[in-house]
């Protein structure tokens, strides 16, 4: 296999962009990317994207998207994997240039949720239909029910959900790009509407639209498009049980602890060499259940990992450092590869005031369902 | 939901139908062809009991368009006498009353009425036992 490395990274600010179509969103942040890398054509393109045909009713993105770039001829694979579909698109970019096939290859997510879909219904197709929707359940209400397992087994509180979301609200209130650009107080947070008990509004991502893409080539052509190429040093995948009721554990997310120990051997490096992770905070509880089974920190630090800081910008592992999807915002399939954007300029040094100091080494870990797939990427400064 | 998916589902959905892995012992709810558990393809029929504990819960107050003069409800993850888990409706009780270890009973009840066709969807849904209420 070929090492491969990003050159080029672009988003769209995330939010409520009522003025903007699918197709709009995806042409922004792909030609910027294009535009960046000084490139005049693409070998191949990968649109992760959850559900343009229930949220917009449109399907087959991927000749759309590349039409909408001038780019009609090249081919261009839709990616879906729920809310991994950013994620998994990156993957398998990765693999086809890794394989010598192609030398360019943009990867890139995209969703436009706000546009009259009833979203919850949407985002539940991503459950179990004859198992688990047909009853009622809600996404919120997944993780739910992850969260209380988690705190009736290890005893974590409703205090515990809330610093994480604190803490990333105050990340993001850094990040141009966010949706809620802006900081809660713990009070805020546990006094906001119930969604599902116990997780309250301010422990759910938002409905957000918006658009993210990376250019991918050999690492040896790098310096052709930037003085600066990232590394993909590892890669991981790994699905669970689709339902929540067919898992071992309820409050544990063993696809993730999978994806990390395939990218982390790839990789040849150990969660303790990370400096800085975007993990799938999707709900508060997510955070507490991925840092855990990633190995960013003990499990018996996990719960209390944002209210001791330790997960804080300046702390040991800071993570989440865009504001992750709580505060940055949450369009499903754009997800995966906003969180490489953000290790990508965590690693560049370009995060500004969210800069980890020194960062050499970052994971961004992506995951679907109530996490019946997640993917793992490891990046390296060069 | 199309009928014909809602008819196939009967079995499993409105009489409680599962299948024993001859391999492994493991009740597996509905039936699949292989075991999750030790990929065997042998099994037996058996049938659910109608009684079960709660695993975990939660009280849903934002609901799906199909369900929303129902909110707040509670719905949860319960195990059968049979080790068989899967998703239900916890009713005829006080929604923040629901939380893991609770017994329940399993009653065939209405799910809902689907927007789109129209079709009466039927199912099992829990109810706290008279003792569990009696012990708390
Ligand atoms: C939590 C949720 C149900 C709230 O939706 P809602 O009840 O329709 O909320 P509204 O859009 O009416 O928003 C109410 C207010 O809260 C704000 N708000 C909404 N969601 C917010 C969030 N997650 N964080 C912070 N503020 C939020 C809105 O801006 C609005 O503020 P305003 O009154 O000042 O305008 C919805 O955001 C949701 O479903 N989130 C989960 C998404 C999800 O499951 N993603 C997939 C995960 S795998
Ligand atoms: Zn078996």
């Amino acid at each position: 296999m070929r090492e491969v490395a990003i050159v080029a990274a672009a988003m769209t600010p995330f939010g409520e962009l009522w003025e903007m179509s699918l197709r709009q969103l995806f042409a922004e942040a792909a030609l910027d990317v294009i535009k960046k890398a000084g490139v005049d054509h693409l070998d191949s393109i990968y649109v992760g994207n959850m559900s343009g045909g229930c949220f917009v009713g449109q399907e087959h993105l991927g000749p759309l998207m590349a039409d909408q770039i001038g780019m009609a001829g090249v081919p261009s694979t839709r990616v879906e994997s729920a809310c991994a579909s950013g994620g998994i698109a990156l993957r398998t970019a990765f693999f086809e240039v890794a394989s010598g096939a192609s030398d360019l290859v943009l990867a890139s997510g995209v969703e436009k949720m706000n546009d009259g879909a009833d979203v919850t219904n949407v985002l539940a197709t991503a459950a179990d239909q004859e198992l688990e929707v047909y009853h009622g359940i809600t996404f919120p209400g997944l993780y739910a029910m992850i969260a209380r397992a988690h705190m009736e087994a290890h005893g974590t509180t409703e205090e515990d959900l809330s610093w994480v979301s604190v803490k990333n609200h105050r990340h993001g209130a850094l990040n141009p790009k966010a949706q809620f650009p802006r900081e809660f107080t713990l009070e805020q947070v546990m006094n906001s509407t119930l969604v599902a008990e116990p997780l309250r509004l301010l422990h759910c991502s938002p409905v957000s639209d918006g658009a993210a893409a990376v250019l991918l080539c050999p690492l040896d052509q790098a310096k052709k498009y930037t003085d600066q190429p990232i590394k993909i040093l590892g890669t991981g995948q790994a699905t669970s049980a689709m339902a929540l009721a067919d898992r071992k554990d309820p409050a544990f997310l063993d696809s993730v602890q999978l994806s990390a120990e395939r990218a982390f051997a790839m990789a040849g490096v150990g969660p303790g060499d990370i400096n800085v992770a975007e993990v799938h905070d999707c709900f508060a509880i997510s955070e507490i259940c991925c840092i855990e089974a990633l190995g960013l920190v003990e499990r018996s630090q996990a719960a209390g990992a944002a209210a001791s800081g330790l997960t804080a910008l300046g702390g040991r592992i800071p993570v989440n450092t865009s504001g992750g999807l709580k505060a940055k915002g949450h369009p499903v399939g754009a997800t995966g590869i906003a969180q490489i954007i953000e290790i990508f300029e965590q690693l560049r040094g370009e995060s500004g005031a969210r800069q980890v100091q020194g960062a050499s080494l970052g994971l961004a870990q992506n995951m679907g369902g109530s996490g019946a797939s997640s993917v793992v990427h490891i990046l390296e400064r060069m | 939901m199309p009928s014909p998916r809602y008819w196939r589902e009967v079995p499993s959905r409105l009489r409680l139908e599962a299948a024993r892995c001859s391999g492994c012992g493991k009740v597996n709810y509905p039936p699949r062809l292989i075991c999750p558990g030790c990929r065997g393809k042998e099994s037996e029929p058996v049938t659910l009991s109608k009684t079960a504990k709660i695993i975990t819960s939660t009280v849903i107050h934002i609901a799906p368009d199909d369900f929303l003069f129902e909110a707040p409800y509670a719905i949860a993850v319960v195990e059968t006498p049979e080790k068989a888990r899967f998703m239900a409706q916890v009713v005829d009780c006080d929604p923040s009353s629901v939380g893991p270890g609770m017994d329940v009973s399993l009653e065939f009840r209405l799910i809902r009425k689907e927007a789109r066709s129209g079709i009466l969807c039927y199912g099992f849904k829990a109810v706290p036992t008279a003792s569990w209420e009696a012990k708390s």
